[in-house]
């Protein structure tokens, strides 16, 4: 991007003001940062940093934010995450394994890496699953051609700041047509800090080349209560036949903010599966773009949400169809209670070459009481005309007749409703192929039902 | 099945002869100067003899109309700056007082209105009906030309009913605290950029009071034709259907073929009282541009419909052929408690036409319904895009709303969008959205061709088959009117 393009200024529905507190600490920080000496990394920090500087945050004028509002993070000054060192011990880490099995897995506490709680056996030969700060010097060639390839930091103002501050996160290459049967786990724990809201975000690099597979899951999860903010990025690379099931769990706590984004770039046959379950963090946004970049490709993106007292979630999602013969299909479901509310924003655009697209996309949602709120817009943008596409919307309650037919049955009220929103619920996890993965995320699905 | 040249050629030989209305009017026409300042708005006001209150008003609208930005970052249309100030506001055909009646009414006029079909001599309307003496007659017209309404009918018949139809103008005289009292109610002098617009400098437009309990005999209809060149057509519409009353009103417009691209900003509202309902009904066929994007009309809408009382309904139906930009959402303020709000829409586009249309439901009232069927078809090189909003406040308890949207695309330079909206703040709503894409299906077309029916006709009737849903709601008039269109705007884009 031109440089004059990265100081442009700020279209509508940004507020630059807000830029400042970060910026103040980039200065600080940044020499500090892992790679610091790669002038194509300097590079690639200083574009984030003054195209964040350029925009600052988005506002509800800015369409793609319209329900989000971030102005509570304007009031908070987020510091650099400090080194906790080994301070922070776990007891247990999140898994989807039976007990007691190890498999391949990273850890990250407040975006930093930690070695002694992370693990590579089981992996095949070939494969490399490191932390970006140690690949940086161990694969640099790898991550410099792709690290900022397909989230680049325009005016994607989040991805800009992720970019002027990137320290580390997980890196994954499979190598053409090596087959991964572990599950990799990725594991990133908020626990910030007392003295002040601790802000870190970790950068993925996930990279699997031509006839390669491999199923990662993600567990998001908070320690304690002190006020955190997860800015991450991930970049996905999906090669010529290749296929990745990623899969994501955000259970963070009730003072975290938890901010995402992921973009694939699926080559000719490539299959990306995406699913994300989003319980907690008092605000989170999920962003997933995914491009299907060669004829053929298929993704998924589906997910759930549980959202409750005064949380807000919010779920928005890219698919582009740039070539032909692709298939997308995205299922999301959400359930809201109390005042918390819930955002979907899904868009499907059609480019011009890409004929016999097939797109599907269904979004459903229910309110359990009289004072939480949904916003949906499901979006299809097409310029292709032999195409089959439709997205389907409903918001509303419980089916009154299918509680009557339950408690005809002697089944109590609230029986009856954790019934009626589990099996809703369980229809989105369907959508997960991985069954070890879809057991695990239907007992947080249990486990969220039995608090209330 | 992608448009073979052969196609292109013959979409292009379809449209060049299709809009059978370019034709100009040859009349002399008191003009106002080019330009818009407060004395465009004073002239205006001075000429139509405004009282003091409503020239205000306008000077109101005209100063907040200064302050606003053009909204053109959210629709999905592009288009030149429009300049403002080269246009002329006011174009009324030169006549020496308002006609009494059509005797005195210029016969290029007259013959202006044969030509586009609209009947304005009551008898005409009843000839070829036997015994129609005495019965009911289908159709009253209000006939604007340019910025002025040059007649209209069936108004003493309709009177004797205590139904008003008139022009605005004639209301502001007539009528002036019913004016008064629902001007800019459901439209705000502050709405938008072109509604506000439309305060300072609208010119004409149609009147109508419904009293209560009344059923109106016959559809009211308001016919709006662009003639002078360089102008722009501001015409307002205020309907009132008071308690337990009904309405059934048609709006039709068409223009001259010109090369420079003219502005239309209107604006409609509809206030239904306890029990009352409107229907209204438009097929605009305003001038869209020739094949290459040249000329055509701007059609910078804002209509709206306030359901105030229980149980009243508002149901707009529209068939958009014309136009080479359409900005319009006819919308519903679904207030009073069961009130019901409909939208039906067809659109087509083809060339380099676009159109971003669609609806807002807003439920305020308990048991409030509302029902959006959307039918856009996109051929040539034309951008489309459904954007509707469906708002469910807090209150609205077990409030409906069933959105069905579909695109048909044909050849593979359009586009087809669908941006819904669905913000829903009460428990017991629903809301269902369904929306789909495709084209015509070759299984089909290969099923009526082998019936012997031509490929033309064949996708005629698959389209009309695609759009019925929206077709039925309207007037039988209308109705044969629409279905003639869709045929002849789509005419030879299959190959």
């Amino acid at each position: 991007m031109a440089s004059t393009t990265l100081t442009a200024p700020a279209p509508r529905g940004y507020d630059p003001a807000a830029a400042k507190p970060f910026l103040e600490q980039f200065d600080r920080v940044k020499d500090g940062l892992p790679g610091a000496g790669l002038s194509w990394l300097n590079e690639l920090r200083s574009q984030g940093q003054a195209r964040f500087a350029a925009l600052g945050l988005p506002t509800v004028k800015n369409e793609s934010w319209r329900y989000t509002n971030l102005r509570a993070l304007d009031k908070l000054t987020f510091q650099p995450a400090a080194e906790t060192g080994e301070a922070v011990r776990f007891d247990v880490l999140p898994t989807v394994r039976a007990d007691g099995a190890t498999g391949p897995r990273l850890v990250f506490v407040d975006g930093r890496f930690r070695a002694e709680l992370s693990s590579t056996t089981g992996l095949p030969a070939g494969v490399e699953l490191l932390n970006l700060a140690d690949a940086l010097t161990r694969k640099p060639d790898l991550v410099a051609e792709h690290l900022g390839r397909i989230a680049a930091p325009d005016d994607r103002t989040l991805v800009a700041l992720n970019t002027a501050f990137l320290a580390d996160g997980p890196v994954l290459h499979v190598p053409r047509g090596v087959t991964v049967d572990e599950t990799i786990e990725l594991v990133f724990v908020s626990v910030g800090s007392e003295a002040q809201p601790t802000a870190f975000h970790p950068r993925g690099l996930i990279v699997a080349e031509a006839e390669s597979h491999a199923v990662i899951v993600e567990h998001h999860v908070g320690l304690g209560s002190c006020t955190t903010l997860s800015n991450g990025v991930t970049e996905v690379f999906v090669g010529e036949g290749a296929s990745v099931h990623h899969y994501k769990v955000q259970r963070e706590h009730a003072e975290s903010f938890h901010l995402s984004h992921t973009a694939a770039k699926v080559a000719g046959k490539g299959v990306y599966d995406n699913f994300i379950l989003t319980i907690g963090a008092k605000l989170s946004r999920n962003e997933v773009n995914s491009v299907l970049d060669g004829e053929e490709g298929d993704t998924h993106v589906s997910g759930a949400y549980m959202v409750r007292g005064g949380q807000h979630v919010d779920t928005t999602t890219f698919i582009d169809h740039a070539k032909p013969c692709c298939t997308s299909r995205e299922v999301y479901k959400g359930v809201i209670d109390d005042q918390a509310r819930a955002v979907f924003q899904g868009k499907i655009i059609v480019r011009p070459d890409a004929q016999k697209t097939d797109g599907y996309q269904q979004n459903r949602a229910l309110l359990l009481s009289d004072t939480a709120e949904i916003d949906a817009k499901p979006e299809l943008e097409i310029y292709a005309d032999d195409v089959k596409c439709s997205h389907g919307a409903t918001v509303g309650e419980l089916d009154d007749d299918q509680l009557f037919y339950l408690r005809a049955r002697g089944i109590d009220k609230a029986e009856a409703r954790g019934l009626l929103i589990g099996a809703f619920l369980s229809e989105a996890l369907e959508e997960i192929a991985e069954e070890s993965v879809r057991d695990a995320f239907q007992s947080y699905v249990a486990d969220w039902q039995n608090v209330r | 099945m992608a448009a073979t040249t052969e196609t292109v050629e013959q979409v292009r030989a379809v449209t060049e002869q299709k809009y059978k209305y370019g034709f100009t009017t040859d009349i002399e026409s008191d003009v106002a100067p080019k330009g818009l300042n407060e004395d465009t708005v004073r002239f205006i006001s001075a000429k139509k003899e405004e009282p003091e209150w409503l020239l205000e008003w306008r000077l109101k609208a005209f100063r907040v109309w200064q302050e606003m930005e053009e909204p053109r970052h959210w629709a999905k249309l592009s288009y030149p700056p429009i300049d403002y100030q080269d246009a002329h506001y006011y174009a009324a055909p030169k006549m020496k007082d308002r006609p009494k009646s059509l005797d005195e009414v210029d016969p290029e006029l007259l013959k202006t209105y044969e030509k586009l079909g609209i009947p304005l001599r009551e008898q005409e309307i009843l000839a070829g009906v036997e015994g129609a003496e005495g019965k009911s007659p289908a159709i009253a017209v209000d006939a604007v030309f340019d910025s002025v309404s040059v007649a209209t009918t069936f108004k003493a018949k309709l009177e004797e009913m205590g139904i008003i139809f008139c022009s605005i103008s004639e209301a502001v005289h007539k009528c002036p605290e019913l004016v008064q009292k629902y001007l800019g109610s459901v439209v705000p002098y502050t709405d938008n950029f072109y509604a506000t617009l439309n305060c300072a400098v609208f010119t004409d437009g149609s009147f109508v009071y419904i009293p209560k309990g009344v059923r109106c005999p016959m559809e009211l209809s308001t016919y709006f034709r662009i003639n002078q060149a360089n102008t722009g057509q501001f015409e307002r519409t205020l309907i009132i259907a008071d308690e337990g009353s009904y309405v059934s009103y048609l709006e039709g417009c068409t223009a001259p073929k010109r090369d420079e691209n003219q502005l239309h900003a209107a604006v409609v509202e509809l206030v239904a009282l306890d029990d009352a309902q409107i229907k209204y009904s438009t097929v605009q066929n305003w001038y869209p541009g020739n094949e290459d994007g040249v000329g055509g009309i701007y059609n910078f809408v804002t209509k709206r419909g306030a359901c105030r009382g229980r149980n009243s309904k508002i149901s707009w139906t529209q068939v958009e052929t014309g136009s080479a930009i359409t900005w319009k959402y006819p919308s519903c303020i679904l207030q009073g408690d069961n009130s019901v709000g409909e939208f039906y829409s067809v659109a087509i586009t083809n060339n380099f036409q676009q159109a971003d249309t669609g609806t807002k439901m807003i439920h305020i009232g308990k048991n409030t319904r509302s029902t959006i069927v959307s039918k856009g078809i996109s051929a040539g090189r034309a951008q489309q895009t459904y954007r509707g909003l469906v708002k469910i406040l807090p209150k609205a308890e077990g409030a409906r709303n069933h959105t069905q949207c579909d695109s048909l695309l044909i050849g593979d330079q359009c586009g087809a969008h669908t941006v819904p909206y669905i913000e829903n703040r009460n428990r017991t709503a629903r809301v269902e959205h369904e929306a789909t894409t495709a084209k015509i299906s070759e299984d089909q077309l290969f099923y009526c061709r082998q019936r012997g029916l031509s490929e033309e006709d064949a996708v005629s009737l698959i389209v009309n088959g695609f759009c019925k849903e929206v077709l039925k709601e309207l007037p039988m008039e209308f109705a044969v009117e629409a279905q003639k269109l869709v045929g002849i705007s789509l005419e030879g884009s299959v190959g």
